[in-house]
């Protein structure tokens, strides 16, 4: 039926070209009816317990998903996605209902601010117990009742020891002539700006119009120096050598040292942003009752050390932390200690005043 | 009959393009306000500010750089596969057409690892003794980029018109004492002017807007109006602003288009290829 229905497409002035028409509309008409029962049937699976988990590329070992599946009969559907502003756009526009999503600090305030996200039953999620204290109750969420911290980072630059022999322990060092095309900075309007605002010493969430000028003045200066803005190719091209320093998040940073041992990771002694990736329930999920399983298995320490094992972030839970290998879960830089975490800030949404910080970036980039 | 098989198409149109296009308008001229949201102008003002003015410059210079290219390279190549003494014609349409099966991404994420430092073209640069070439992340590799995603748009949209020239035409240009220059010059060229100007418009427009290209090749540092329009509603969220700037896009489109039927003769019911 599909062949024929082709030829009538692909030869429109045949003879019986009026029939086909009209035998081809019949074709459309049965297929349109044979998806309607596909769709009708599909409700129908929809019976058997199943969570639509909305997760960052590669933040998973992803072979946890059968086990969660086997403890608890319920059917995992897994997708990803590449920025927290994708993420956002998707829940926002309500077509699709996720039930557990990851959103970052500021982005689950904004969601929180906009009832897009709903209140978790801790009472369903003992494995609470496990996560460290000092990763709880900051100001994104202060009570955490939205959201319980996965993975927790930092961000500073990544650099390649072949290529830098002076000490990388300040952002100055991005603003050294001598690394001219050798400078990877972040395309994130936020963070690239924030690592200028951290140079100068004020605050990354800064609302003030002069700070945030001088930044952009700074960025701008820096400009001829950078070889490129990128986000996702950062990685690669420091393992592959292309670039002598790049600013990246610390769990990025552990996966590229580990490809290319010449690599190093600094956080810079001027402050950083200290982030969190969170789990949440969005308040159009289905299955809030399997979200908060979820949750909980995602904070068993077995489940959690696998993914910390083969991501590379940095886990919140702390008795998977000390599962992992010395040489890492004692790493200042891929877990920094409070006294390495005294200049850091983590960020907070900025609403309206984001714009701002898009004209100051779009002035750097059309500089 | 005839209008039972339209209805799908007019459904589609309706929601898919007119109601999207009656909501980018919406946005564009309204600004959200403390009560609700009031109709302005305010969106367009802040286009015209210098530093929008210069992305805007800036992607118009690369898209009719990149296009002039295209037709520099895509019109010879069309007159070539278009004349009779070119035996491969259907190779040679294939290698255009089938690297356009592959996705769009892949194709330009190829031309990143072909350019680094340590890339395809420099290893063979190296090997054969011979400086570096470190056009990665400048505007040369976001124009590279450009033309060759877009050099099918151009050539086959010429070849199609040059393959349907009469050939008894050209024959008596000839027989009248023409050279061959004047017989291009006087005939060809007039005839060929449907397909050429088919070819500028798909490859101008696409160019324009492209954000994908500028950012991989560019290395983000050469924001194109595509990305202002994407940062707008991904990151800041100002849909007004976004509109504002898609609106005049449109506008600009329409109006190179209107340019370019002026060109095009009276001969409208050319095909694209």
């Amino acid at each position: 039926m599909r062949i024929w229905a082709l030829r009538a497409l692909q030869n429109p002035n045949h003879k019986k070209g009026v029939r086909s028409v009209s035998r081809l509309s019949k074709t459309l008409a049965v297929l349109a009816a044979l998806v309607l029962l596909g769709a009708a049937h599909s409700g129908c699976t929809r019976d058997k317990p199943t969570i639509y988990v909305y997760n960052w590329g590669d933040y998973i070992d992803e072979s946890v998903l059968a086990e969660f599946e086997k403890q608890t009969k319920i059917k995992v559907v897994y997708d990803t996605y590449a920025t927290n502003e994708d993420m956002y756009v998707k829940i926002k526009a309500g077509g699709s209902a996720y039930d557990v999503i990851f959103p970052s600090d500021y982005m689950l305030t904004r969601m929180i601010e906009e009832g897009l996200v709903q209140k978790l039953d801790l009472t369903k999620i003992p494995n609470v117990k496990y996560v460290e204290k000092r990763h709880l109750g900051w100001d994104y969420d202060p009570a955490n009742e939205y959201s319980l911290p996965y993975y927790w980072g930092t961000v500073g630059i990544l650099y390649n020891t072949t290529m830098v022999e002076d000490p990388v322990d300040s952002w100055d060092i991005l603003w050294d002539p001598k690394y001219e095309k050798e400078i990877l900075m972040l395309d994130s309007q936020r963070d690239s700006i924030a690592v200028a605002l951290l140079k100068l010493g004020y605050s990354i969430n800064t609302l003030d119009e002069q700070e945030l000028a001088e930044a952009g003045e700074l960025l701008k200066q820096q400009k001829p120096l950078v070889l490129a803005y990128v986000v996702d190719e950062a990685q690669d091209k420091m393992i592959a050598g292309e670039a002598a320093l790049a600013v990246v998040w610390s769990g990025e940073a552990t996966v590229a040292r580990s490809q290319n041992p010449d690599l190093a990771f600094a956080i810079p002694k001027e402050g950083t942003n200290l982030w969190f990736d969170v789990m949440a329930v969005p308040s159009n999920a289905k299955n809030p009752e399997g979200a908060m399983k979820f949750i909980n298995f995602m904070l068993d320490p077995e489940i959690a050390f696998r993914n910390a094992d083969y991501t590379g972030y940095a886990v919140t839970n702390g008795a998977a932390r000390s599962m992992l290998p010395p040489e890492i879960s004692q790493d200042h830089s891929v877990y920094p200690e409070p006294e390495d975490l005294v200049n850091a800030e983590v960020f907070v949404n900025l609403g309206q005043t984001l714009s701002i910080y898009d004209r100051i970036w779009t002035e750097v980039k059309a500089h | 009959m005839r209008r039972f098989t339209l209805t799908p198409y007019l459904v589609w149109m309706v929601l898919f393009t007119v109601v999207p296009m009656l909501l980018v308008l919406y946005y564009a001229f309204s600004v959200p306000t403390a009560g609700g949201t009031t109709w302005s102008l305010e969106n367009f003002s802040r286009f015209f500010e210098p530093i929008y003015l210069r992305v805007f410059l800036r992607s118009l210079s690369l898209a009719v750089i990149s296009t002039a290219i295209c037709l520099l390279l895509g019109y010879p190549a069309a007159m070539i596969m278009a004349g009779s003494a070119f035996k491969r014609k259907n190779v040679v349409m294939l290698l255009f057409v089938v690297p356009m099966w592959m996705n769009f991404l892949l194709r330009t994420y190829a031309w990143l690892t072909i350019l680094e430092r340590s890339g395809f073209i420099n290893s063979v640069l190296a090997f054969l003794n011979l400086p570096r070439l470190n056009i990665l992340y400048t505007d040369k590799a976001v124009i590279l980029g450009m033309v060759y995603n877009f050099l099918p748009f151009m050539v086959l949209p010429i070849y199609s018109v040059l393959s349907k020239i009469d050939k008894g035409v050209v024959e008596a240009a000839g027989d009248l004492g023409a050279n061959p220059l004047q017989v291009f010059i006087k005939v060809i060229l007039p005839l060929s002017m449907p397909g050429v100007v088919s070819g500028i418009t798909m490859v101008f427009m696409p160019a324009m807007t492209t954000f994908v290209i500028s950012r991989l090749l560019g290395g983000g540092q050469f924001t194109l109006i595509g990305n202002l329009i994407e940062q707008q509603f991904l990151v800041v969220g100002d849909w007004g602003f976004g509109s504002a700037i898609s609106v005049v896009m449109i506008v600009v489109i329409l109006l190179s288009m209107a340019v370019m039927s002026f060109f095009e003769g009276p001969e409208r019911d050319v095909a694209l290829w």
